[in-house]
């Protein structure tokens, strides 16, 4: 669905994904990185678990929610990508969490 | 033409908040002619910022007949949600698993176990169990408290739904039965000429049998103009939501709830403001820093929202439910807790305005108790 314009910049950066790992570039951003990778729904919705994915990518939208390394309805368009990273796709509401 | 017949309505309702529009559904349902006036946007609608609980535990200290009352309407909440839903398809999210009202020290915890025996040691109190629960106790019910919540008291009649959506199916509710509903109709003059009743807004003129001041803290402004009484002021009530998380809270807490749809809301803050619905950082700061020592892990969730509402309130708290001796056909109904007293309202008190007078009962309720205490 998205292609890179840009294959050269920055270094490989690899994380996982509902624990399959997904190949980013560092100075991602989480929500680009599941784009690119071709994961295109994020996360079901709370109440009548209608499925999201990324959209206005700035912050602004809340559709981008996911759970990253265990804590719940983080923006993936705000967080930039780090190696090792668990992300987790969400299936209605967030856990309590720790 | 007789003059019932060229009369609009049986019964004019001003208000469109939960007071009034769960009598003008029951009023309707009994074959009432029935019109809704309600304000616009800019009226205060304490209907869409409460907290809606479906409280009865620590209600009735100084009038028993209203812990009375406030009983009776929670008991008849699961017929009336079950009405409700009938006839609207709506499913307002009705839950009475009992309520807990957490203490944070041995103080609190004597103090309200101390008011809680008052209250229940009143001459004509109506009887209904309460516990009064050691952390351990509360612990097994609610397994994510914190070491600071002491204890708590316990009610098994307590409960909660979702009072947007309750508003909603009362508002559906009444369209079905034929009520009118008029928005944007802030009244300004009701006055009886003729043995009815000309109701008069920006937007004209109306004409009805009865008429039922349900327009919360307007009701001190319109009371006197048809020989009633609303001493009523506005007290401020502030409400932090999180966002929607599973649910871990299975009882509703005096001030804290998990809705049907997951977020939590913390809430209960009194205030004497006048119309000031603004919130503060203050009070805030000071509820969640209570609902953490409640709920430990409440830190790891985002706030999304905080709003405040003005309650309408007496001088002793309690609900006013009057007739006019000089306007006949006049009647008014003003309380804090018109989530609690919907399903009375609906069920019991508008088949009263449907008759055309209030029962004994609710005598208690008048305005004119004002009155005696201001002479004593």
């Amino acid at each position: 669905m998205f292609r890179r314009l840009h294959e050269a910049e920055g270094k490989a950066v690899t994380l996982t994904v509902d624990g399959r790992p997904i190949e980013a570039r560092e100075g991602d951003s989480v929500a680009a990185a599941l784009l690119a990778a071709g994961i295109a729904v994020c996360r079901t919705t709370p109440v009548s678990g209608a499925p999201r994915a990324p959209y206005c990518m700035m912050g602004v939208c809340f559709e981008c929610l996911v759970t990253i390394d265990g804590r719940g309805n983080r923006q993936a368009c705000l967080v930039r990508v780090e190696p090792g990273m668990a992300v987790a796709t969400q299936a209605g509401k967030r856990e309590l969490g720790a | 033409m007789t003059a019932s017949e060229r009369r609009d309505y049986d019964l004019a309702v001003i208000g469109g908040g939960l007071v009034g529009s769960a009598i003008a559904w029951g009023a309707a349902r009994r074959g009432e002619r029935v019109v809704v006036l309600d304000e616009g946007d800019l009226a205060y609608r304490a209907s869409r910022g409460n907290f809606a609980l479906v409280w009865v535990q620590s209600k009735g200290l100084g009038m028993p007949e209203y812990a009375a009352w406030t009983k009776r309407s929670s008991d008849a909440w699961y017929r009336f949600a079950d009405e409700l839903r009938a006839a609207t398809g709506y499913d307002v999210a009705f839950e009475r698993p009992g309520g807990f009202h957490l203490c944070l020290s041995e103080k609190e915890l004597e103090a309200r176990a101390a008011m809680l025996r008052r209250l229940h040691n009143q001459p004509r109190m109506v009887e209904y169990p309460y516990e009064i629960l050691d952390h351990d106790a509360v612990a097994k019910r609610l397994p994510e408290i914190g070491p600071a919540v002491v204890g708590a008291s316990y009610c098994p009649l307590d409960g909660h739904c979702n009072s947007l959506r309750l508003l909603k199916a009362l508002h559906a509710g009444m369209k079905s039965e034929g009520a009118a509903y008029l928005a944007n109709r802030g009244v300004e003059v009701v006055e009886q000429r003729a043995g009815e009743f000309r109701i008069a807004s920006a937007s004209g003129e109306l004409r009805a049998g009865k008429v039922l001041l349900a327009a919360g803290n307007g009701n001190a402004r319109l009371a006197p103009m048809v020989g009633l009484k609303a001493p009523v002021r506005p007290q401020r009530g502030q409400i932090i939501v999180t966002e929607k998380v599973r649910r871990f809270l299975d009882y509703p807490i005096a001030t804290l709830r998990q809705t049907d749809e997951g977020s939590v809301l913390i809430g209960d803050s009194v205030e004497e403001s006048g119309f000031d619905d603004s919130v503060g950082l203050g009070v805030l700061s000071t509820m969640a820093a209570r609902a953490l020592r409640m709920f430990p892990r409440l830190a790891a969730l985002n706030v999304v929202r905080t709003w405040a509402a003005l309650r309408v309130m007496t001088k002793d708290g309690f609900p006013v439910y009057d007739q006019s001796e000089s306007c006949p056909g006049a009647f008014v109904a003003t309380c804090h807790s018109g989530v609690t007293l919907a399903a009375g309202h609906a069920l019991f008190l508008a088949p009263m305005l449907a008759t055309g007078a209030l029962e004994p009962e609710l005598a208690h309720f008048s305005a004119r108790r004002f009155d005696v205490s201001q002479a004593a």
